[in-house]
């Protein structure tokens, strides 16, 4: 006992557990890469709903000489986007009345890129003379030349008197007139891409038919009349709806509303023009989130306007979302044909071991491999096959011959293949051999003891490969670009018109989007917003497929253990 | 429905052995009392060597026969090869890449290692209860009518009847019947082992293979087993391979002692466990060695 006691009393204070250092590096690792993930989601988060909170509009008067100044006017009117420290230029350090002092300055969003030219301006702190939120300011979403800042001087109605700003009914008018506006381009576009794009679907394929015809002229005399009529009734019905439209167009710039910039100039725009207007100093906090919901909600469905810099992703959306699901609906086969074979069937060996090694170095081909892949297999090969065979009539211009979504998805369900035959394999590996056995020795022949037992009791884990394998594809931009995604697309994959499903048509798609704006766009500035807005968008969509995907899963695996196959 | 399947097992009408005339068991010499049940030989096996590898040969040379509609159980220490030769009777030990056999087993005659015959028939006539219970992840009715689906059976009464009888059978529909289309996976570990075997007696086979089917199981459960294949003997020959002497003891009519994958000695259960003629199976029996 006496022995004891020291010994004890040595366990107790001095020695650690052997390994205990390697916990905390294994706890530091998962800290790192938390920290890094987090602070990733967060910034996103965070830059990607500020992006629709309206924010007050400032007006600044300037110092004199002030290099701010535009046009030598005093004032400046917008929206603070940033405020920061002055990049220190050797002049700045020399000397100057304020040497040494923390210099800061705006970035102000000041819009009216019509008149200005610029959209933002940066404004030393040491220029502003005074600052005010005037509550008259108001913030117009245009058409064209993205957002205007103004004060309202007054509206023009067509047959009436001016309405001044300062009258009762200045406001409700507006409004009364943007809503007309509003619904007049829902019917514009009703008619314009609807009827109109209906028509000239009709009279695409009229034309190959009498391509067609055309071979044998004395054969089909009385087909090509009849051709003939439909396509001049065609034609009648388009010009109709043609009028129709310019017509609505017309009305659309007949009133206008004239507003005065912070820097004096006056301008005329058509109310046709205005998308939405709100003042941004007016708004208690109510009005702000309701605001924030409806530019959310308008960026969700609206398509994209100002080479995508204005208006909404739903185009994006939609194109990626069935991009997606095509891909999954491609790749599922296959993948899991493949690993079923590799290791139920394949004699293990040298050569299925080096199968399975280039299956999952597969994994790591650069993706724009693929995507060079898909162009020269898919859409010249194979694309261009089906055009000579089935569409000819249609040549030189390719249907299936040149980039589309379909072909898109088989080049991403090309590129995730291994990720679900891996993950197949290893769901299939995991199945016990107690239960194979089970049924083989039922009687069962090996198909039906994989078709039967082993696919429903690796069914959870197989679509983890799914849910891996779709956010894989999902944020694939590069193959893309080779395969058929495109900056705008008029039209979308899946519509009303017959056969509902246009597998061959370009399509949009977020990551190009995100691409697209935040590298390509004339005004990089202007466009941040938008990028991380987009970035949060499909980071949210690849999460509701996954957790589609999940939910399916959990279904699965309660099923199991209900035993309700 | 109990009495359907009495029926069904006593009209049915196994094929007799082409070689009656062998009856004697060449490991033995007084292996048949006159009140036991006549001793007709179901199973025959020939001089049957059997190796997993060059280097490891799990059976040597082992002959002996294993009558109809008795219990026959395998006792041995542990890689004796009792398990692979219970293996080979319905030939699952196939599945293993690079073994291979020499010798024979014929059941009825017929050898089950003849390149003609269909494996997937040879184990619809063969059930199989293993040591781990293994339902499949489906509902109690599927795991027990599963043979029957294999083998094209669609008409649901028949299924039903089916599934009913072999779990009466099996003594577990009292305890099942009101959850039938609820997962397999819920049950008790000894109601899977006793659904288990009612998914081999499904399909009424001749023959139902017991590869250690208690040693998981607790000493309840075990007796319920064990009661069963009292039971279960009066309509299949059970072959069953145990760890636990007395289990062998209580259930078998006759037992094979199997050592370093040559067979000891082959008789009835009573003389093994009183006085056998070996050595080393009285060493083993009596605990001394194993």
């Amino acid at each position: 006992m006496e022995q004891a006691v020291p010994k004890m009393k040595y366990f107790g204070t001095g020695n650690k557990p052997t390994g205990e250092p390697f916990v905390w590096c294994a706890a530091m690792g998962l800290t790192l890469g938390l920290t890094l993930i987090v602070s990733l989601m967060g910034l996103i988060l965070v830059k990607g709903v500020a992006v629709f909170w309206p924010d007050r509009a400032v007006v600044l008067e300037l110092k004199p000489g002030s290099t701010a100044r535009l046009g030598g006017s005093e004032y400046l009117a917008g929206v603070v986007t940033k405020e920061q420290k002055i990049l220190r230029r050797a002049k700045d350090i020399s000397g100057g009345e304020d040497a040494g002092r923390e210099r800061m300055e705006w970035q102000l969003f000041l819009g009216n890129k019509d008149i200005y030219g610029i959209s933002f301006k940066y404004v030393d702190y040491a220029d502003i003379s005074r600052t005010a939120y005037p509550e008259d300011l108001i913030r117009i979403e245009r058409m064209e030349y993205g957002d205007a800042f103004g004060f309202p001087v007054y509206l023009e109605i067509a047959g009436e008197d001016p309405i001044e700003f300062s009258s009762a009914a200045f406001l409700p008018r507006l409004h009364a007139l943007v809503r007309d506006v509003s619904h007049r381009w829902d019917e514009i576009r009703k008619i314009e891409r609807d009827e109109i794009g209906a028509i000239n679907l009709k009279i695409e394929r009229l034309r190959l038919r009498k391509k067609k015809l055309d071979r044998d002229v004395a054969q089909n005399a009385d087909a090509l009349e009849e051709a003939a009529l439909k396509l001049t009734d065609l034609q009648n019905r388009y010009n109709v709806l043609a009028a129709e439209a310019t017509d609505l167009r017309q009305q659309q710039s007949r009133d206008a509303l004239v507003y005065q910039l912070a820097t004096d100039q006056k301008k005329r725009l058509p109310v046709g023009e205005v998308v939405h207007f709100y003042f941004p100093n007016r708004l208690n906090f109510i009005d702000r989130v309701g605001l924030f919901f409806h530019r959310l909600w308008v960026f969700l469905s609206e398509t994209p306007r100002e080479a995508n810099t204005e208006g909404g992703a739903f185009p994006a959306i939609f194109g990626t979302f069935v991009m997606t699901v095509l891909m999954s609906v491609a790749v599922m086969p296959f993948g899991v044909l493949a690993a079923i074979y590799l290791r139920e069937y394949a004699k293990q060996g040298i050569l299925v071991r080096s199968v399975r090694i280039a299956v999952n170095n597969l994994a790591g081909v650069p993706s724009i491999v693929f995507g060079v892949f898909g162009l020269g297999f898919f859409v010249y090969f194979v694309g261009g096959s089906i055009d000579r065979l089935f569409y000819s009539d249609a040549l030189p211009t390719p249907t299936f011959g040149t980039g589309g979504i379909f072909w898109a998805s088989l080049t991403l369900a090309l590129l995730t293949v291994p990720v679900v035959i891996v993950a197949t394999e290893e769901a299939l590996a995991s199945v016990p051999r107690g239960v194979r056995e089970g049924s083989l020795a039922c009687g069962a022949s090996k198909w039906q003891t994989i078709l039967n037992v082993v696919l429903p009791a690796s069914a959870p884990g197989i679509l983890t490969g799914l849910i891996l394998a779709m956010a894989r594809g999902a944020s694939e931009v590069a193959p893309l670009m080779l395969v058929g995604v495109v900056k705008l697309a008029p039209t979308l994959p899946v519509d009303g018109l017959f056969p509902f499903f246009h597998l061959e048509r370009k399509f949009m798609h977020l990551g190009f989007y995100i691409y697209d704006l935040g590298f390509q766009s004339p005004d990089s500035e202007a466009a941040k917003p938008m990028v991380f807005a987009a970035t949060l968008l499909l980071i949210a969509l690849v999460v509701v497929l996954n957790l589609g995907a999940v939910l399916v899963r959990q279904r699965l695996r309660k099923k199991i253990m209900a035993g309700a196959f | 429905m109990e009495q359907t399947l009495h029926e069904k097992a006593k009209t049915a009408k196994l094929p007799n052995d082409s070689r009656p005339g062998i009856r004697t068991n060449p490991g033995s010499e007084k292996q048949q009392d006159g009140d036991e049940a006549e001793f007709r030989p179901l199973i025959r096996i020939e001089k049957h060597s059997f190796y997993y590898s060059a280097t490891a040969q799990a059976l040597v040379d082992v002959d002996f026969q294993i009558p109809e509609k008795q219990v026959t159980s395998i006792i041995g220490p542990s890689g004796c090869g009792k398990s692979t030769l219970l293996r080979n009777i319905n030939r699952m030990n196939d599945l293993i890449d690079g073994v291979w056999w020499t010798g024979d087993i014929r059941i009825s005659g017929q050898s089950i290692f003849d390149p003609h015959i269909e494996v997937t028939e040879l184990r619809k006539r063969i059930g199989m209860v293993f040591q781990k219970s293994n339902p499949f992840p489906k509902s109690i009715y599927e795991n027990v009518v599963y043979s029957l689906r294999v083998t094209g059976v669609k008409k649901k009464s028949a299924l039903d009847e089916a599934a009913e009888t072999s779990l009466r059978s099996a003594a577990i529909w009292e305890e099942v019947k009101d959850r039938l289309h609820e997962s397999a996976l819920g049950l008790s570990g000894g109601q899977m082992q006793r659904l288990c075997i009612a998914r081999a007696i499904a399909n009424q086979p001749e023959i139902l293979l017991m590869d250690e089917p208690c040693s998981a199981l607790d000493p309840i459960a075990t007796a319920k087993i064990e009661e069963l294949i009292h039971e279960l003997k009066k309509q299949f020959t059970i072959v069953i391979v145990t760890h636990n002497m007395q289990q062998a003891a209580r259930v078998s009519d006759r037992t094979a002692f199997f050592y370093m994958g040559r067979l000891v000695e082959y008789d009835e259960t009573k003389t093994i466990f009183i006085s056998p003629s070996k050595k080393q199976t009285e060493e083993y029996v009596t605990g001394r060695f194993g």
